[in-house]
Order: C-alpha cells, then structure tokens, then sequence
C-alpha cells in the first residue's frame, strides 16, 4: 500500500527519530512510504487556543497536500484529532462551505498509526524486538477522543523482548493540555507530577504514548526529577528490531 | 436606590484592590465573590494549600469511584444519556411555551409566579416577600440558584438572616466561607476542620465533641431542629418545574430540605428558567441519572414535589421566582446553548484534573469545575479576567464529557469559547503578546519553505540552549516550560530535512 505521511509540524522540528520509526516500520511490513513535502501544520494549536481565523488556512494546506492520497497515516492522535473533528468546527464558525464539504472527503482517509495498523493492515505483530520494561500512559486524545481503546496494548504485547508494565491511575490526564501546559504551567505540573510519580512507581526503563507533546510534559518532568525513566513514543518501540537492537 | 446598589457600593471600598492578587481575601468577611482574580493566579494561591489537595484527592477520589460503580451496572446508561439530552434540547427549543405553561398550572394551584430578568431583580423580589411576612429569619434549601444570585447577602443587607439547613452549606455559612463544589459546597474542609469549626461557631456544642460524622451531624441536627420549628419563612431553589401540572421537585440526601419545604407558612421558590421538564414521565429519566452522577447513590433518599399550595397541608402562600440572569443570552449562542441542560450533578467537578488540584475556590464562582468553566462566561460574557480566563482552565481532556448526563460536550464549549476571547481581543489596537506570537507562527506554517528555515533556526537555538539532549531554562516567556520541566533540546536535522537528504530520489510527494 502506499501511506501518505503526515509527521505533524512538531515531530518535523522536535522528534524526527519519531517519524523516521514510522517510516521503518511501515517500509519492514512491505509498504512504500511518501513524505508530501508541502505539509506543515494541521493548525491544533490554533484552534485549540481559539485562534479560529489563522486556522483556516492551515486546515486548507492540509487538504490540499493530502489530498491525492488513499491512506493518510499520523503518529499524533490529536492532530488526527483536530482534523476528524475541529476542522467540521472551523468550517461552522466561520462559514467556510467548501471546508465542509472537504473535510468530509478527507477525514474517512486519515489514520491514527495504531488504528492503521491493527484496522487497515490488520497486523498486530508488527515484528518488533524491544527487550525492556514499558508502561503506556493512554492519552486523552487517543483514549477519549479517537477511541483507540487495546489497540496500543495489542501491538505491545506483540512485540518481542518487551515487558509491560501496569500503569496506575492510566486514564488520568498527564496535566500537558497543548498552551495550557504555559497558560496553566502550575496547574499543569501539579497533575504531571502525580503521572510522573505513577510512572516511576511501575519500575518500568520506557514510559510510551502515541503522542510526542504529552511525552514532551513528561519526560520533562522525569528529567527534571532526575528519574532515570525513558520516554518513547510507541513507533520508536515497535519499529525496533534484532538488527537495530 | 435599590438594595443591590447598596451592596456593590459598599463593597466598592476594596475594589482598587488588584486583580492579580493574593486570593486570601477570598476568606474575607463578606462571602460575596468579589471581582474574582484571573483562574492562574487563583489556582497558583490554591496549589500551596497542600491539605486542600489532600482533602480534594481523597474526597474526588470516593465519589468518583461510588459513581461509577452504580453507572457499570446500568446497562442502558448510554440510552439515559441520549434521553435526557433530547428531552433538554426540546425544552430549551420552545422554552416559551413551557414557561407560560408552568405559570399558568402554578397560579391556577394556588401559587404566584414571578419573573426575574437578573440576580439584582429577583433579589429585589425575595425581599420584598419576604418583608411582607414580617419576619427577620428565613430558612434555606440548598440552592444554587440562590447562591448564584448572593441571596443571602441580599437579604442580610435588609436586616433578614437566611439560614442555610443544608449540613455541608452550613458548614459554609458558620465558617464565613464560600461554597467549593456544587454538591458538595464543604469539600475544601476534612472533619476535623469541621469539629473545630462547630466548636467555635455553635452555642452549646459539648466541648468534648469527636470528629465523627456521626457526631457532627447530630450536633448540627440540634443546633437546626430550633430553627425549624420556629421558622415562618422558607427559601428553596428546584431540581425540576413539571410544566404539565406546575409541580416543583427537589432532590436531596439530609431530609432538612423537606423540613423547609413543609413546616414553614411562606414558601418562596428561586429557579432558574432552564429547570422545566415538560411531563412527570420524563422525570423517569432524570430521577436515574442525577443521583448516580451526583452522590453515587441508586436513588437519593428525599425526593419532595409540590403544586402551588395545599389546603391544610405545608406552607400556604407559595411564590415562585423564575430567574433568567443570564439564561437568554446562553440560548442564544448555538454552541454553548447545551450548558442549560447541565443538572447541577457535579459529576464534571468530579473527575476533572485540574478542579482535582485548585479547588473550586480558583473558578471564583459557586460554579467552579468544567461546568463553571462554561457556564460563567456564557452567562455573563467575557469582559471580566475571570470570565476571560475561565474557557482556558481546562486541558481539554475529555472526562468531563464522557460522565456527563446529559452528554454536554464541555471540551467544545470551551474551545468555543476560547475563540471568543480570542475575538474579542482582535479589537485591541496594540496585539497582546500571545495575539502576535500565534500570527507569526501561522505565517510560519503558511508554506513549507518557510518551516523549513524556521525549524532549521530552532536546532540552533538548541544547540546553544541544550546539554545532554536536555534544556533546563528557556529564554522569556518560555521559561513558564522550564520552571519545572525540562525541554528537550531540538535535533540537529528535522524530519524534512532527513528526508530530503536519504530520500529525495523522486519518492517524496510533490504536492
């Protein structure tokens, strides 16, 4: 199958390794991989800051870059997020009939990875050799959002070499909240600092979500409390390998 | 001059006050919710109250899992919640009718209705009612709609004293304090706090008075009997209005409720517009989801309904005061209008992480949580900070949608809301910060090219700032980040750049 890449404009600048995770892995289970170099941002933090009017373009490039392709593939379930749902949203706000009808087009074509891989390519063992202790934080937008429900655990425990590790309190917000995470720093760290406390209370080496900007929150604050605890996003786990290991 | 004037002129002598500061003076004498600060500079203040946390977690923590064991075994709890959304959503489309009907069936049984366009009118109202009973002591029902429109600092202010029988807003009241969650108005304060408090505020408590629930109840069952047996005067708020008969419903857990409801003479009925239900069937659907959202309970155990006035039997003059204050403008906004199916659960407050940590004090309203965080600025606008400041209270996590009865979508409203705050501040002539920030981020995004230079800038701008992949202090604003986290430092090639170099042989997307 050929997968149209959406990497999102904050693992381009931050976390390449994350999307090159997504590139190996897709590639190793005999699929071709297109990065359309014209994509920037899906315009989450705009919308979600209620900049409702310097969205609108970015929700155009965005369906204008994407969309050429059948599959549509994000390792971020909040930018997927924003497109399922928030672009339906700005389209009302400001009367934008022909982002409407768009985004109706697009959105049956745009994946979450793990939805990708478990729902379109029906494969939970993806191949992967991670011989360490994981726990999963589940996040928001995944959980509540997309739905994404095991899906995430099946492709863990599919993986080689891995041990999982229970997460207590999981479901719990970690605190980031986009611009909230600034606007709310206290706030924010006081919620981070009981996920981060659940965190290292399971003895797990690897903390991992499916979304880099709450791993962001995190891990900053693992490194800061000098833990020692690692976090990854679930591509980087699943795209290991025996050979890279 | 009104006796609402009054009461902002004289509480005007500490307006100068700044609005960034302390919120100590939130436990000032005078419960009123005075020119509330800014939720981050509330919250901040709350954060240091480590027993308030402790408090919040534990009793958070008890409600939430009571709920949702009596919500698993529900099998159509789903269908509850799609019911009791519908049945809103017909009420608020042809609240006219429904109103006029409620009128009509609770004149014609006996009672008087009156309409209140905002808190200072219906104020007006219940004192004036109240007067012409002659009395100077009323007792209360626990009511948010009273609370919402400061009642009793209306009445205070023309020589009348409300009591409040409601163990938990007693406990509020004696402690001149202010209520913290809808439910549960006393959540800020453990048993202990409660026992000192009893001891210093209630005449002839003995002094060797435990901390057991038990205990404080019964004191406090004594110190309210009095009251109830000599009060002429009754303030309730209501749960439900059924238009078809014009019946008045309230549900509560302590019975001191049914208490007020029945042995006063003077009833007087505060509620808010949104409150009808149109026949007794639909009550079927909310007498489930209410208790099981709100206190965890199957069923609460009083559940009292009244039709105007009874011959021989409860109280013999009955007003209703429907309220508005706010109610209209909500209706008006297509979005936000499903906040007016909200039935006061308090299920939201429950599982919200950051009500979890700051308390319903931070929200500066007697609606703090998620459902204050929409409900205030959609009620009054979002000229005030607080009002402002409220649709950003929220990390957007969803739980409150997921308990919520009647299925308001919290997280939508928010965001909503945030674009309106947004808007609002186009009209500035000098952009604020984060206005001109977000502009150039957008012109940023705006092409592919420009990101690239952008992100290239960036993994400078790490490498100087960052050690061992991590940066510990962030320049500007950005150093709200690094107070307690670190960042990481950006990588020395972005994704695209990567690319460009290993795979730029014709694979890559030409759009």
């Amino acid at each position: 199958m050929r997968v149209a890449l959406f990497v999102t404009c904050f693992n381009d600048a931050l976390y390449p390794r994350t999307g090159q995770a997504v590139v190996a892995l897709l590639e190793r289970l005999g699929h071709e991989v297109v990065f359309p170099s014209a994509q920037t941002c899906c315009g989450q933090m705009h919308v979600n800051t209620g900049y409702y009017r310097e969205a609108v373009p970015l929700a155009h490039t965005f369906i204008d870059v994407f969309d050429p392709y059948e599959a549509i593939v994000s390792p971020s379930p909040s930018c997927v997020g924003t497109v399922r749902e928030s672009y339906a949203r700005i389209a009302e706000r400001t009367g934008d009939a022909a982002l409407v009808r768009s985004t109706a087009s697009i959105v049956p074509r745009v994946h979450e990875l793990s939805e990708f891989l478990v729902d379109v390519l029906g494969v939970e063992d993806v191949g992967g050799y991670f011989p360490h202790r994981v726990t999963y934080h589940p996040t928001c937008h995944s959980l509540r959002g997309l739905h994404v429900g095991d899906r995430p655990y099946r492709l863990l425990e599919a993986v080689k070499g891995l041990t999982l590790m229970h997460l207590p309190a999981a479901e719990e917000c970690c605190g980031f909240g986009g611009t909230f995470a600034m606007k709310n720093a206290e706030v924010s760290v006081a919620i981070g600092a009981d996920k981060a406390r659940h965190a290292r209370d399971t003895g797990a080496e690897v903390l991992c979500a499916l979304d880099n900007s709450c791993l962001t929150h995190i891990g900053g604050m693992l490194s800061r409390g000098r833990s020692g605890m690692r976090v990854l996003h679930l591509a980087e786990i699943l795209a290991g390998s025996e050979q890279t290991a | 001059m009104s006796e609402a004037t009054e009461v902002s002129a004289d509480l005007g002598t500490d307006a100068d006050r700044p609005a960034t500061g302390p919120v100590g003076m939130n436990r000032a004498p005078g419960k009123v919710w005075l020119d509330p600060p800014a939720f981050p500079d509330a919250a901040r203040v709350a954060l240091r109250d480590s027993q308030l946390r402790h408090n919040l977690e534990r009793a958070t923590g008890t409600i939430r899992a009571k709920r949702a064991g009596v919500v698993e075994e529900l099998p159509d709890w789903e269908e509850l919640r799609l019911a009791g959304a519908a049945l809103k959503d017909d009420v608020l489309a042809h609240l006219d009718g429904y109103l006029l009907q409620v009128e009509e069936r609770v004149t014609a049984a006996g009672g008087q209705v009156h309409w209140a366009r905002d808190a200072a009118e219906a104020n007006r109202i219940v004192v004036d009612l109240v007067r012409a009973t002659g009395v100077d002591e009323v007792v209360k029902v626990k009511s948010m709609a009273t609370m919402e429109i400061e009642l009793n600092e209306a009445l205070a202010e023309a020589g009348i004293a409300a009591l409040e029988t409601d163990l938990a807003e007693l406990i509020v009241q004696l402690g001149e304090d202010r209520p913290s969650h809808i439910l549960v108005p006393a959540i800020h304060k453990n048993r202990a706090e409660i026992r000192e408090l009893f001891l210093r505020t209630m005449p002839g408590v003995p002094r060797d008075l435990a901390d057991e629930p038990a205990q404080l109840a019964a004191a406090a069952r004594t110190h309210l009997r009095r009251k109830f047996l000599s009060a002429k005067v009754a303030i309730s708020g209501a749960n439900f209005m059924v238009a078809e008969t014009g019946t008045l419903v309230v549900l509560e857990s302590e019975g001191n409720g049914r208490m007020c409801l029945t042995l006063p003479e003077t009833l007087i009925s505060v509620v808010g517009i949104e409150k009808v239900v149109p026949t007794w069937q639909d009550l079927e659907v909310f007498l489930q989801l209410l208790p099981r959202s709100s206190t965890g309970e199957r069923m609460n155990p009083y559940t009292s309904t009244w039709t105007g006035v009874t011959p021989g039997d409860g109280p013999q003059t009955f007003h209703l005061v429907l309220i508005d204050n706010g109610r209209t403008r909500v209706l008006a906004d297509s979005v936000g209008r499903q906040a007016l199916r909200c039935i006061r659960c308090s299920a939201c407050l429950n599982v919200c992480p950051v009500y979890e940590r700051t308390g319903g004090h931070a929200y500066g309203s007697v609606y703090p949580g998620p459902i204050g965080a929409i409900l205030n600025p959609l009620q009054h606008g979002t000229a005030s900070a607080r009002d402002r400041s409220l649709p950003y209270a929220s990390t957007l996590c969803g739980r409150c949608f997921e308990v919520c009865p009647v299925r308001i979508d919290i997280p939508e409203v928010l965001v909503h809301l945030r674009g309106t705050v947004v808007d609002d501040r186009r009209e500035a002539r000098v952009p604020s910060p984060e206005m001109a920030a977000m502009k150039a981020v957008a012109f940023v995004f705006s092409g592919a090219r420009r990101l690239a230079a952008a992100e290239r800038l960036v993994s400078l701008g790490g490498r100087l700032l960052g050690r061992r992949g991590q940066i510990t202090r962030l320049p500007g604003a950005m150093d709200a980040w690094t107070q307690a986290r670190d960042a990481p430092a950006p990588p020395a090639e972005s994704f695209r750049a990567w690319w460009k170099r290993t795979r730029s042989n014709g694979k890559t997307g030409s759009s």
